[in-house]
C-alpha cells in the first residue's frame, strides 16, 4: 500500500510543480535557518568538559559593603580577593582547588632578528591542570612549593612550543618573558575548552581562539606584577601594587569536589568562613554562593544574547514557513476533492485516504529536510565568515545532521495533517454528483 | 465594493483564511521585531564621537621599560612627529571604542564614598602632552591642558592619577551639575579629586553600552607627564589626511619598532579599529536584513499559491460574473479587497503579537521598549506586500472569459 501512496503522491507533486517548488522551498528555508541557529547555539550552551563537569564548582564569597543589599537576592561578585582565594586555597577543603587569573607576557624570541610578541597566559596555582583535566604533551604542571615559593617555572601551549621550539620536548629549557627567564616545566597538548569556562569574568574572550598560550603560577605573576586582566576594586585603594593585600577582586576560585556529601560539606565551609569574616567585621555580606560549572555557565549568560535571539527568531520563521506549507497543502487537497470522491467511491478508507495525504507531506519534509540541510550549510558556512569570536566552532555535527531530519518530517507531518484530516473528511456523493 | 460576498466567500473557507491571516499575523510580529533590533543596531553603529575619527591612526607600544619611559616617549613622539605627513601626535592610555576600560566612580560632594549610590562611573583616558591635540578633541567650554598641567601629573601608588585637573565630557558635565557651567567645579571620590578646567564634545568611552545612553560619553580626561605616567601611556595616536593614514601608520610601527628593539607594537587605523567594535553588530544587523528579506519572501509566496488556487477553483463563479456584466476590474477589485481583510485582520493580529513579544524580550534580554510607530509601519510594509501578491493571481482571475460559465467544471 505504502508504495501505491508514494505513486500517487509523487504523481500529484509532479503534476503541481510550481507550488510543490514553493512548498519544498518554503519548508527548506525555515529549516535551514532553524538548523544553522541551533547548531550555533548548542555549541555555545555545550559543555566544555563533559567527563567531569558535574564534579567542578565556583567559589563566591562577598566582601562587598552593606550598601545594597538584599538578604537572598544580592548575588556575590564573580571574583575574589587575593585573602580570601589564598585562604580557600590552603584549607584544602576540597580534592583539588585551583585559584585564576588571566594576564599576557611578552615572549622574547628564541632566534635573533626576530622581534619580541605578546602571548594571552593564566596565572595560576598547582592543581589548575589536574583539576581541569588539561592534557600534557610532555613534562607536567608545577607543584604546590613551586606555588609558595614564587618559582620561575611555566606550563607552555603546544602552539607555543611549535612556535618557539618547532615542536620537540622543551621541558627544562628556558623562556624569555616580559624580561625574566622561565623554566618550562610541561608543554599542553592542543587544550582550548568552549567556552573558555575557567575564565569567565576574569576579562578576554570567552569562545574561540586556540587556548591560553602560557601558564604559570599565581605568586611567581604577582612578583612580576603582571597584574590581572581585570579588576574591581570595593573600597579605596592606596596601593594598586601590592594586590595581595589591595580591596580588589581579581581571582576565580574552582574546586573539585567528587559527591553530594563533599559539596554539602564545602557549602557549610564556605558559609562558615563568611559568618566568621562577617563576625570580625571584615566582610559585611555573608553571601556565598557555590555553583556547578554548567550551573556557574548559564549564571553568567555566557551564550551571547544575540545568538539566543536568532534561534527564536528562525522558530518563528520556521512556524511561518510550516503555516504557509499548510496552507499551501491544504489548498491543493481541496482542489482533489473529486479524485478523492472517486477513490472513496471505489472503495478506499478514509484511512487510506488519510494516509497518502500523509505520505505527500512526508515526501514535501524530506526533500524539504535535504535542501534544508544544504540551507543549513550555507548559513555555517556564512556563520564562520563572521566577526564573531565563536564563528571557527560552526560546524554540523553527526547529531545535528539527523535532527535536520527530525526537524523536517515533523513539521511536514504537522502541516501535512490538517490537509489530510480535512481530505480524508470529504464526502463521496457531492464530488461524484458534480461531475 | 461591496464586502460581504467577500466575507461570505471567506467563511466558506474558513481554514485557509484562518491559516494566511495567522501567517500574515506573524510575519509582522516577526518583522516589527526584527526592523526595531536592525535600528537599534544601526543607531550604535552610527554613534557620534567627537574626535577626528576619520584623521587618526594609532600604534601600541608595549613592553618597554617603564622606568625610562621619561626620555623614551618625547624621543618616540619626536621620531612620528618627524614623518612625512604627521600633522600631531601624543601618546594616550586608550581609546574610545578599544575595549581597554579604566572605569572609576566619582560624586560631588567632598565626603563622598565607594559605596555611595550617588556616584557616577567614567571611564578615565590619561593624555600625554600633544595628544588633544592629534586625538581632535573639541574644547566648548574653559581650555585644554597647559605645560604645567601635565608637569604636575604622575601616577603615584593609588590607582588614581596624581593631579587636580580634569577635563569632562558635556555628558558628564550635565549629568553632574545639570543645568550648571562645569568649570571651576569639583568631582571627588575617597581619596582624591579634580577640578574640571575645561568642557569638551562628547567623547566615547571604551566600551558601551546600548544606544541612547548619556552613560557612553561619560569619559573624562587628566593630563599625564611621561615621566610619571608609569607605562600607562602605551598608545601613540597621529593625525594626518585620511589618505595618508595607512602610509603615516606603517612608517610610524616601522619607526617605533627601531627606536625600542624590546618593544612590541600593534597598529590601526582608528576608522578600523571602531568598524571592529561594531562588526558584531554590524553582521547581526545584515543577519536580521536577510531573515526579514526572506520571511516576507515565504509570505507573499503563501498569498500567491493560496489565491491562485481559489481563483482556480472559483472560475466558473467568475466566469458567471462576468457573465452577468461585472467588469475585469469589477473581478480585480474583488481579490484586492479579499486580500486587503485578509491582510488587515493578521496585521491587527500581528501588532499586538508584535508589542507582546517586545515585552517578552524586554524582560528576558537587554532589549528597550520598542517605539509605536514600528507598528503601524510594518503593518502598511505588509498591507503592500498582501497587494502586490496578489496582483498575479487577481490579474488571471480577471482575464477569465464569461465563455467559461458555459462550460461544466
Amino acid at each position: 500500500m505504502f508504495g501505491y501512496y508514494l505513486d500517487l503522491a509523487l504523481r500529484s507533486l509532479k503534476r503541481h510543480r510550481v507550488l510543490t517548488g514553493l512548498m519544498v522551498l518554503s519548508l527548506a528555508l525555515g529549516i535551514g535557518a532553524c538548523i544553522t541557529t541551533t547548531t550555533v547555539l548548542r555549541l555555545l550552551s555545550g559543555d566544555p568538559l563533559p567527563q567531569k563537569s558535574d564534579r567542578l564548582f565556583y567559589a563566591q564569597v562577598d566582601p562587598n559593603a552593606k550598601e545594597g543589599y538584599i538578604a537572598g537576592q544580592t548575588e556575590p561578585p564573580a571574583t575574589m580577593t587575593y585573602v580570601d582565594a589564598m585562604f580557600l586555597l590552603h584549607a584544602h577543603r576540597a580534592k583539588r582547588q585551583a585559584a585564576v587569573a588571566l594576564t599576557s607576557g611578552k615572549i622574547a624570541p628564541q632566534r635573533a632578528n626576530e622581534r619580541p610578541f605578546y602571548s594571552d597566559g593564566v596565572q595560576t596555582t598547582a592543581d589548575f591542570f589536574g583539576l581541569f583535566d588539561a592534557p600534557f604533551e610532555y613534562g607536567s604542571g608545577w607543584t604546590a612549593a613551586d606555588d609558595e615559593g614564587g618559582s620561575r617555572v611555566i606550563v607552555i601551549a603546544g602552539f607555543l612550543n611549535q612556535k618557539l621550539f618547532g615542536g620537540a620536548n622543551s621541558v627544562g629549557k628556558t623562556i624569555r618573558m616580559n624580561d625574566h627567564d622561565f623554566r618550562i616545566v610541561g608543554v599542553l597538548k592542543p587544550w582550548s575548552p568552549q567556552p573558555r569556562f575557567y575564565a569567565l569574568d576574569l576579562g578576554g574572550h570567552d569562545y574561540g581562539g586556540d587556548g591560553d598560550a602560557m601558564f604559570l603560577p599565581l605568586k611567581t605573576a604577582m612578583d612580576l606584577k603582571m597584574g590581572p586582566q581585570d579588576i574591581e576594586c570595593y573600597n579605596a585603594v592606596t596601593d594598586v601594587d601590592n594586590l595581595a593585600a589591595a580591596p580588589c577582586m581579581w581571582l576565580g576560585m574552582w574546586v573539585e569536589l567528587p559527591d553530594q556529601a563533599a559539596v554539602a560539606d564545602y557549602r557549610t565551609f564556605l558559609a562558615n568562613y563568611a559568618k566568621q569574616q562577617v563576625a570580625q567585621g571584615r566582610f559585611s555580606r555573608d553571601e556565598t554562593a557555590l555553583l556547578d560549572l554548567m550551573g556557574w555557565l548559564r549564571d553568567q549568560q555566557v551564550v551571547p544574547d544575540d545568538v539566543r535571539l536568532q534561534a527564536g527568531l528562525a522558530y518563528g520563521f520556521l512556524l511561518i514557513c510550516v503555516l504557509n506549507t499548510v496552507g499551501l497543502l491544504l489548498a491543493k487537497c481541496l482542489r482533489r476533492s473529486r479524485e478523492i470522491g472517486v477513490r472513496r467511491a471505489l472503495g478506499a478508507t478514509r484511512g487510506a485516504i488519510f494516509g497518502q495525504f500523509m505520505v505527500e507531506a512526508g515526501i514535501v519534509g524530506l526533500v524539504g529536510g535535504l535542501l534544508g540541510l544544504g540551507f543549513a550549510e550555507l548559513g555555517l558556512f556564512g556563520i564562520r565568515h563572521q566577526p564573531a569570536e565563536y564563528a571557527s566552532l560552526a560546524h554540523l555535527d553527526l547529531s545535528m545532521f539527523l535532527f535536520t531530519f527530525v526537524v523536517a518530517l515533523v513539521a511536514s507531518l504537522i502541516a501535512g495533517l490538517l490537509p489530510a484530516w480535512r481530505a480524508c473528511a470529504v464526502a463521496p456523493a457531492p464530488q461524484l454528483k458534480a461531475s | 465594493m461591496e464586502i460581504r460576498p467577500i466575507l461570505a466567500s471567506l467563511s466558506k473557507h474558513r481554514i485557509p483564511t484562518v491559516l494566511i491571516v495567522l501567517e500574515i499575523a506573524l510575519t509582522c510580529a516577526v518583522l516589527c521585531n526584527a526592523v526595531f533590533m536592525i535600528g537599534q543596531r544601526v543607531s550604535a553603529i552610527r554613534l557620534p564621537n567627537a574626535i577626528d575619527e576619520h584623521s587618526l591612526s594609532m600604534v601600541g607600544l608595549s613592553g618597554t621599560d617603564e622606568k625610562t619611559a621619561g626620555s623614551d616617549i618625547p624621543r618616540n613622539l619626536a621620531a612620528l612627529r618627524g614623518i612625512p605627513g604627521v600633522q600631531a601626535a601624543g601618546a594616550i592610555s586608550t581609546l574610545p571604542l578599544s575595549h581597554n576600560n579604566w572605569g572609576w566612580s566619582f560624586g560631588t560632594s567632598p565626603d563622598v564614598s565607594v559605596f555611595d549610590k550617588k556616584t557616577v562611573n567614567f571611564s578615565l583616558f590619561f593624555l600625554g602632552e600633544g595628544a588633544d591635540k592629534a586625538l581632535g578633541l573639541r574644547l566648548l567650554e574653559g581650555r585644554f591642558f597647559n605645560a604645567d598641567d601635565y608637569a604636575d601629573s604622575s601616577f603615584g601608588s593609588a590607582p588614581l592619577p596624581e593631579t587636580h585637573v580634569t577635563l569632562v565630557t558635556h555628558s558628564i558635565a550635565e549629568r553632574m551639575w545639570p543645568g550648571q557651567s562645569a568649570l571651576g567645579k569639583t568631582y571627588y571620590t575617597t581619596s582624591h579629586y579634580y577640578t574640571v578646567v575645561g568642557v569638551i564634545a562628547d567623547v566615547l568611552r571604551p566600551n558601551i553600552d546600548g544606544p541612547g545612553e548619556a552613560a557612553n560619553y561619560y569619559s573624562a580626561f587628566f593630563p599625564m607627564s611621561a615621566e610619571g605616567s608609569k607605562g600607562n601611556l602605551r598608545r601613540y595616536v597621529l593625525s594626518s589626511a585620511p589618505g595618508d593614514r595607512d602610509r603615516v601608520m606603517r612608517a610610524a610601527e616601522q619607526k617605533l619598532d627601531e627606536l625600542n628593539p624590546n618593544g612590541v607594537t600593534k597598529s590601526a587605523i582608528y576608522s578600523d579599529m571602531r568598524d571592529q567594535y561594531f562588526a558584531d553588530m554590524r553582521s547581526m544587523a545584515w543577519m536580521l536584513v536577510l531573515v526579514c528579506v526572506v520571511m516576507l519572501a515565504v509570505t507573499a509566496f503563501g498569498i500567491v499559491g493560496l489565491t491562485s488556487f481559489w481563483v482556480g477553483q472559483r472560475r466558473q463563479q467568475i466566469g458567471i460574473r462576468r457573465a452577468v456584466g461585472a467588469s475585469r476590474s469589477h473581478i480585480l477589485q474583488y481579490f484586492q479587497t479579499e486580500n486587503f481583510l485578509l491582510s488587515g485582520a493578521g496585521v491587527v493580529l500581528g501588532m499586538s503579537l508584535a508589542y507582546g513579544i517586545n515585552l517578552y524580550l524586554m524582560r528576558h534580554y537587554e532589549i528597550t521598549r520598542m517605539p509605536w510607530y514600528y507598528l503601524p509601519v510594518s503593518a502598511i510594509a505588509l498591507w503592500v506586500l498582501g497587494q502586490l501578491a496578489v496582483l498575479g493571481p487577481a490579474l488571471r482571475a480577471a482575464n477569465v472569459p464569461p465563455v467559461v460559465a458555459t462550460r461544466s467544471a
